[in-house]
């Protein structure tokens, strides 16, 4: 024995730490990033391993030469923004594109606010949202999954995206569906980027995150409900304007967004009522965007619109303390 | 029915209780004891002997110091060496009574056979006072001298009695020693206590990972033929032993921020502390003696001993084999709440209730991160606080909303430390706000009683 160490109480921790946490994530990211290669081939990887090698570095980079403190790569959170970017751009999108995607989720969205926990939104979305802005060309041009051992490729824009134009032109909503079939949108038989095609292995990853307590899974659920509710309503007054919910859900990022993005601690509410909110004003948004906005897909902006509010959901939606009123 | 708990946050700390099997055994007598006495919360007992004086067993050797005080006994036969200060467990110097031990020969009118006394004395006044004389204090924690958690104030009407039988700090196994091996001493303390309170009627209140002890104590009170104590099985959760939680969990009530259990009707009460009303009042034996949990997985010998008062620590630890080479932290109490030791010549108090080994890998702090907002912390905390917001007012040392934010509420469990995976010392940084916070209250409450005094004249 040498010295006793004296320090006040607690004398023990949890194993929880942001690391074992965030691994978690990556772990549940795993299904769809096999999920994702397997459809997409070679040229997912690639999309794959330059976003994270990117965002891993740039982090890096950032906190050794410009915040001169100690790396906080080992928390793994720059893996998960690659991995997410990654899952969010077609998988056609050129490496340069990626990086300058990183660039601005991990530089600007989060380091610049003074990195993990200190940003507002989340990271991977407003480096996708710049990219969809800024390159539209690369982001919209999406291809049909040729799988790892698969013929060539062929071109053809999304489902969401092919509804969207169809009825700019004067198609109804069920000429436009007619050619897909739900068991395709579940096991990514379609057009979309990574994370829109895999909707099984990310719901899998849910499951998991749920299960090892990293997430709750209110926020989640209130999207999906919300979506169903929303989409079930529209669709019900004129099934030739609007998707039905089972369309809604499967496509255009929806699962990946809401298991993933919504969920990501630093930009949600924590209580679960503001969580509920949270979900509710995402799943809301989203629909409205598109049935009546100009892009196709809603879930970014909603996510990156509702990241805004979280203060304010914060302050709104305290747990009860003991004993007051 | 569903087993109980309380209704907010709560953590699921590994309850390690090593311990659990070793029956309680009496540790020899040390050949000095060192009495404290301030070892209850309010005033100081102030010493009746002189040195040189002989003293015996159970006899007094410092009488109450005001209301909130309470009676110090001898825990040993032998003569009073000095009087003086000596560093307590925390390693600040309080006054103590030296004790040379000379053989072990007890006070008169004390009973130390081990016979079971039921029949109850039927005047309350006069049970209030042989618990005060023989100088009980709260033994779960705090230390509040149990005759004035008995004399509810005027106006304040008591509905229930609940034993405090959870023991939900991790290690600690010398409450569920004392169930199994001393219970029907317990129950007997338990039915003293609920006829002083008016005939309420009285629950036990035991974890669920403690069946032995749940079984044994319905069989008891089965047994004894007591009407109106009943045993609850209760989930296990941290901080369920916590007075607040305790009422919750058993009476579905919230005691209010700042107000006492007995603004909703309830009188709470540890197992040891229940023990040492019976011996108080059926035995006339006052506190000499408390049960300690000896334990760490570093630990060699695991043990639940009766200890005198006043026992040097290191006199405890040698007897089980000296301090472990790998120990790094010696704490008095268990690993959430308890007291990090400075010194083992350090004796023991009334309160002390066990003795844990932590080896460096097992507490060693990791630096603290960015707090990553994940909401675990509040999750967790019992009081329904924001910790981590408390944390960051604190270091901002911003008292006015320490205060709105309920500040003052933090019980000091160590939830959120415990859950926090960013590692960010909050209890450290929030103790200090509470601190803060505490004293803007009372300051404000000293310049009112001024106010309305000034006013008078
Ligand atoms: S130590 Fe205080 S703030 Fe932390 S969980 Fe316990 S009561 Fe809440
Ligand atoms: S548990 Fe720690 S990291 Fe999580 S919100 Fe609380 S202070 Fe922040």
């Amino acid at each position: 024995m040498s010295k006793l160490i004296v320090s006040p109480s607690p004398h023990i921790h949890s194993k929880d730490s942001t690391r074992s946490l965030m691994l978690d994530v990556v772990i549940a990211l795993i299904p769809a990033v096999i999920c994702s290669v397997v459809f997409y081939g070679w040229q997912e990887l690639l999309v794959l391993g330059v976003s994270v090698a990117s965002c891993v570095l740039l982090e890096w980079a950032i906190t050794k030469y410009m915040l001169k403190k100690p790396s906080t790569i080992g928390d793994f959170s720059a893996v998960i923004t690659g991995i997410l970017l990654a899952l969010n751009v077609p998988y056609t999108t050129p490496w340069w594109v990626i990086v300058i995607g990183s660039i601005v989720a991990i530089g600007v969205a989060k380091m610049t606010f003074g990195g993990l926990g200190q940003n507002i939104w989340n990271p991977a979305l407003v480096g996708r949202v710049f990219l969809l802005v800024s390159f539209p060309t690369y982001m919209t041009t999406w291809s049909q999954p040729q799988g790892l051992f698969g013929v060539d490729a062929i071109s053809g824009p999304t489902p969401l995206g092919t509804v969207q134009e169809g009825l700019m032109q004067g198609a109804t909503v069920q000429e436009l569906t007619s050619a897909y079939n739900y068991k395709d949108l579940l096991f990514a038989n379609l057009g979309g980027s990574a994370g829109e095609v895999c909707a099984l292995a990310l719901l899998a990853g849910f499951v998991y995150l749920c299960c090892r307590k990293v997430i709750k899974p209110w926020i989640t659920l209130s999207i999906f409900a919300t979506v169903a509710l929303t989409s079930l309503i529209f669709w019900g007054i004129d099934p030739a304007r609007f998707t039905d919910p089972a369309f809604n859900l499967l496509t255009g990022g929806l699962i990946l967004g809401a298991c993933f993005m919504a969920t990501d601690y630093v930009t949600s509410p924590m209580s679960v009522w503001g969580g509920v909110v949270f979900g509710v004003g995402i799943g809301f948004l989203t629909m409205m965007i598109r049935y009546f906005g100009s892009y196709p897909e809603g879930v970014s902006f909603a996510i990156l619109i509702m990241n805004s509010v979280v203060p304010l959901l914060n302050m709104w939606f305290k747990q009860k303390k003991f004993g007051r009123k | 029915m569903s087993k109980r708990t309380f209704s907010i946050g709560g953590v699921h700390p590994h309850d390690n209780k090593m311990s659990r099997e070793c029956a309680l055994e009496q540790l020899p007598l040390a050949p000095t004891v060192y009495i404290s006495v301030a070892q209850h919360i309010g005033a100081p007992a102030v010493p009746v002997v002189a040195v040189g004086d002989k003293v015996k067993v159970g006899q007094v050797i410092a009488e109450p110091g005001g209301f909130v005080s309470t009676f110090i006994h001898s825990s040993v036969s032998g003569t009073v060496k000095s009087i003086g200060p000596r560093a307590d467990l925390a390693g600040k110097p309080s006054s103590h009574i030296e004790i040379a031990v000379e053989g072990d020969e007890w006070a008169e009118g004390i009973d130390t056979t081990d016979t079971l006394v039921t029949e109850i004395p039927s005047d309350n006044k006069a049970i209030i006072e042989k618990i005060r004389r023989g100088g009980v204090v709260g033994l779960g924690g705090a230390t509040v001298p149990t005759h004035v958690k008995l004399s509810p104030p005027p106006g304040s009407k008591c509905e229930r009695v609940i034993i405090n039988g959870c023991e939900c700090e991790p290690y600690l196994t010398s409450d569920y020693r004392t169930l199994l091996e001393k219970g029907d001493k317990v129950v007997v303390g338990a039915a003293i206590l609920r006829q002083v309170m008016g005939n309420v009627p009285c629950t036990i209140a035991i974890e669920e990972n403690k069946p032995e002890a749940i079984a044994h104590i319905r069989e008891v009170i089965a047994r004894l033929g007591y009407q109106g104590i009943d045993v609850m099985v209760m989930k296990m959760m941290y901080p369920q032993g916590g007075e607040k939680q305790l009422i919750d969990a058993v009476m579905h009530r919230q005691v209010g921020s700042g107000a006492l259990p007995i603004s909703v009707g309830a009188v709470v009460q540890n197992v040891c502390t229940t023990l040492a009303v019976y011996d108080a009042v059926q035995k006339n034996k006052p506190i000499v003696d408390n049960s300690v949990t000896v334990t760490g997985a570093c630990f060699p010998k695991q043990a639940n001993l009766m200890v005198r008062v006043g026992t040097p620590l290191k006199y405890i630890v040698d007897y089980l084999g000296g301090v472990p080479e790998s120990a790094a932290k010696v704490i008095s109490g268990g690993p959430m709440m308890g007291r990090a030791v400075a010194n083992l010549e350090a004796a023991t108090v009334k309160g002390t209730g066990g003795l844990l080994f932590l080896t460096e890998a097992e507490t060693r702090r990791q630096s603290a991160g960015n707090c990553i907002r994940c909401g675990k912390c509040a999750d967790a905390c019992p009081m329904g606080l924001e910790p981590f917001l408390l944390n960051k007012l604190s270091k901002a040392g911003d008292v006015e909303a320490l205060e709105a934010n309920a500040a003052h509420d933090c019980i000091e469990c160590g939830c959120c430390m415990y859950s926090c995976p960013a590692h960010i010392p909050l209890l450290d940084n929030i103790r200090m706000g509470k601190g803060a916070a505490l004293g803007a209250i009372r300051a404000r409450a000293a310049a009112a009683k001024a106010a309305a005094e000034a006013a008078k004249k």
